[in-house]
């Protein structure tokens, strides 16, 4: 056992601050949502009116809050329902955005990786340098670029590849670029942390038992850098989800985003239990997937580090 | 491992060079080695060994020089067409792949049936003793065992040419010596021919049939581990391989089968002719342990010079004095302890008589 120089109050302490972070600031919030996600506000739209019943003390729950995701009040087919296609909407986009940000973050992060030592802060720097300026102040610049008389249409006009403007903004499209180009780097950032690890002389000895580069880079460098694959997946992934921003900004009115309508339960219908439920719905969707990834293949990643 | 001359040629580098941006890292390199021969390139770091063995490998090209293997020139093919494999330094075993996955990596490149494949890595990995490790990770075998794994990788695809990286300087010294014996018996059994980069002049004698004294980019000498170290061609050979004294003079006698040249100590003869000028200046290189010691005078007249014991090292199986010679050169004598005690009459500050027969010296002329 390593000497310790802490004692053992100090060492809680420093052990407990996180945790006392995440208990405050993400369990607590979410247990609240939680508790809202029951409530039957009856008509003094009320969100924090008790779960239990005043006289027996037994627990009320409102799981018509929960039920009205999954199937409309009025009937109808189960799982058919604005809610269950906004959150299939909102997964399918955010699988697009974390796949886009993989194919353009990995050659990023590996070119960075395999720079010289001494201009990789100075690069790393450049994938960070967007952070600087507000989000929103970014957002709006796509609107400029993407705009009928933006810079792409501008372009397509004079080079004569098309004499009307193509509409670009308020599309899947512009949202798409707008999602990946706004988190890229947290893409970039967790690759080039795993690539920069790596061990050059495993592709030499890959090309010394007669691989190709290419097959080398297939065979060696990325199932090595699944880690940082999925680091980089999940972060861009989880909240893009739930992003609300920026399908506002740049996507098109039809689509709508579950962030979205979480948002409109919330401010526009006053449906808070309503808006707790998806976003406790949403949550489940993607930590519980999560979990049985990690539990499946944390023992493996953990016999091999 | 005799060499047979006729087998010279099997490999062959000529006029090598290898140049980054200013500096020269391989300065014309020739060498011919024989088929089946373990031929070790020897030296200090930096000295080019490494850029000589990743240009064979290659992972270098050469910048101007050919390299031949069995007669076909290799120089242009990149790695992966080479029939080549190589022992990494570090053994870059593959951390995601299992032993036999790393042993069958190059096998499955080749695009063999499935059955050869599985016959050919379970025949290196019983050739490794390993057989029993087939389905653990990298990390989960000893220093030992990983090499024998990078041993059994680098001979699967059975290269015309198998290239040692540094092939022990992972492991700690005790393994070291046993591992070593072990290596060359599978080398030998496979009947592989083998280039070896070393800076451990012990393992090359060891293990090598030639050896290859490098520095600064230029190969010193060739030869055997007995060639080398007992006729060491320059000042740089002698003084790398093993330890030596070399006394400065200028030649006094010159003949046919002997000359002499006069030194601090005093007048020094080798039992060897050398082509030279009388009083040019040269150097006399003598090993440690080809010196007598004793406080007595010994019946001999030839090389033998008295001096004053100013340190003396026990080593277990040797003991080692450093004599100030009367002109104040500092000559160190090794004397093996045979029988216990032999040696211990002599002491610190002790008036020694010190001598060598006149076959022990070698004459440096550079």
């Amino acid at each position: 056992m390593p000497q310790t120089t802490l004692s053992m109050p100090g060492r809680r302490f420093v052990i407990g601050v996180p945790y006392g972070w995440l208990l405050l600031f993400f369990l607590l919030p979410f247990l609240i949502l939680l508790y809202i996600s029951f409530v039957d506000m009856g008509n003094d739209i009320n969100p924090f009116k008790p779960i239990w019943d005043s006289g027996t003390g037994l627990l009320k729950l409102k799981y018509e809050n929960y039920w009205s995701i999954f199937r409309n009040p009025d009937g109808g087919v189960l799982f058919q329902t604005l809610y269950i296609e906004a959150y299939l909407r909102s997964i399918w986009y955010a699988l697009c955005t974390a796949v886009l940000c993989l194919l353009i973050g990995y050659p990023f992060a590996y070119f960075i990786a395999r720079s010289k030592p001494s201009v990789r802060p100075a690069l790393l720097m450049m994938v960070m340098l967007p952070f600087w300026t507000s989000f929103l102040l970014r957002v709006y610049a796509w609107k400029g670029i993407l705009a009928d008389q933006g810079v792409v249409n501008q372009l397509l006009m004079a080079s004569g590849l098309t004499t009307e403007p193509v509409q670009l903004l308020y599309t899947n499209v512009s949202m798409l670029v707008g999602m990946t180009y706004v988190y890229l780097p947290f893409m970039v950032l967790p690759l080039y942390a795993n690539l920069v690890k790596m061990d050059f002389r495993l592709l030499e000895a890959a090309y010394d038992l007669g691989t190709s580069p290419w097959k080398a880079f297939w065979l060696i460098t990325v199932p090595l850098s699944r880690a940082g694959i999925v680091a980089g997946f999940m972060l861009v992934f989880i909240p893009s989800v739930g992003e609300f921003v920026i399908p506002s900004l740049l996507g098109g009115p039809e689509n709508i985003m579950i962030g979205r309508v979480v948002w409109d339960e919330m401010f526009t219908s006053n449906n808070w239990p309503r808006a707790s439920a998806l976003a406790v719905v949403m949550i489940g969707l993607i930590v519980i997937p999560l979990a049985l990834y990690y539990r499946y293949t944390g023992e493996s990643a953990e016999s091999r580090d | 491992m005799a060499v047979q001359p006729d087998k010279v040629g099997y490999l062959v580098t000529e006029k090598l060079v290898k140049r980054f941006d200013d500096a020269l890292a391989v300065d014309e390199v020739s060498l011919s080695i024989a088929q089946g021969e373990i031929f070790a390139l020897l030296g200090s770091s930096g000295c080019g060994k490494s850029t000589l063995l990743r240009m064979l490998a290659g992972f270098e090209s050469p910048t101007s020089g050919r390299i031949l293997l069995g007669g076909q020139d290799v120089a242009k093919l990149a790695p992966y067409n080479r029939p080549i494999n190589m022992m990494f330094q570090s053994y870059a075993l593959f951390p995601h792949l299992n032993i036999w996955e790393n042993v069958a990596f190059g096998l499955k490149r080749e695009g063999l049936p499935k059955d050869e494949i599985k016959q050919r890595t379970g025949e290196m990995l019983d050739l490794v003793q390993l057989g029993a490790y087939a389905q653990r990770k990298p990390h989960q075998l000893s220093g030992g065992q990983q090499q024998r794994v990078a041993l059994a990788r680098s001979l699967a695809k059975r290269p015309k040419l198998l290239l040692l990286d540094e092939p022990l300087g992972a492991l700690d010294k005790k393994l070291r010596e046993q591992t070593q014996f072990e290596l060359v018996n599978i080398i030998e059994k496979v009947g592989v021919t083998c280039v070896m980069v070393t800076h451990d002049q012990e393992e090359a004698m060891t293990m090598a049939s030639r050896i290859a004294v490098m520095s600064k980019g230029s190969v010193l000498q060739v030869g055997t581990p007995e060639e080398v170290y007992e006729h060491p061609s320059n000042r740089f050979v002698a003084d790398f391989i093993g330890n030596v004294n070399v006394f400065e003079g200028r030649l006094s006698v010159d003949e046919v089968d002997r000359c002499a040249a006069i030194t601090g100590i005093g007048e020094i003869h080798i039992g060897h002719g050398v082509s030279g000028t009388l009083n040019m200046p040269v150097g006399i290189a003598v090993r440690p342990e080809k010196i007598e010691i004793s406080k007595t005078r010994p019946a001999v007249d030839v090389n033998l010079f008295t001096g004053k014991v100013k340190e003396i090292a026990y080593f277990g199986s040797y003991n080692t004095f450093i004599v100030l010679a009367s002109d104040g050169t500092r000559v160190k004598i090794t004397e093996a302890n045979t029988s216990r005690q032999e040696l211990s009459d002599i002491t610190w500050e002790d008036d020694v008589y010190f001598w060598w027969g006149d076959r022990a010296g070698v004459l440096l002329r550079d």
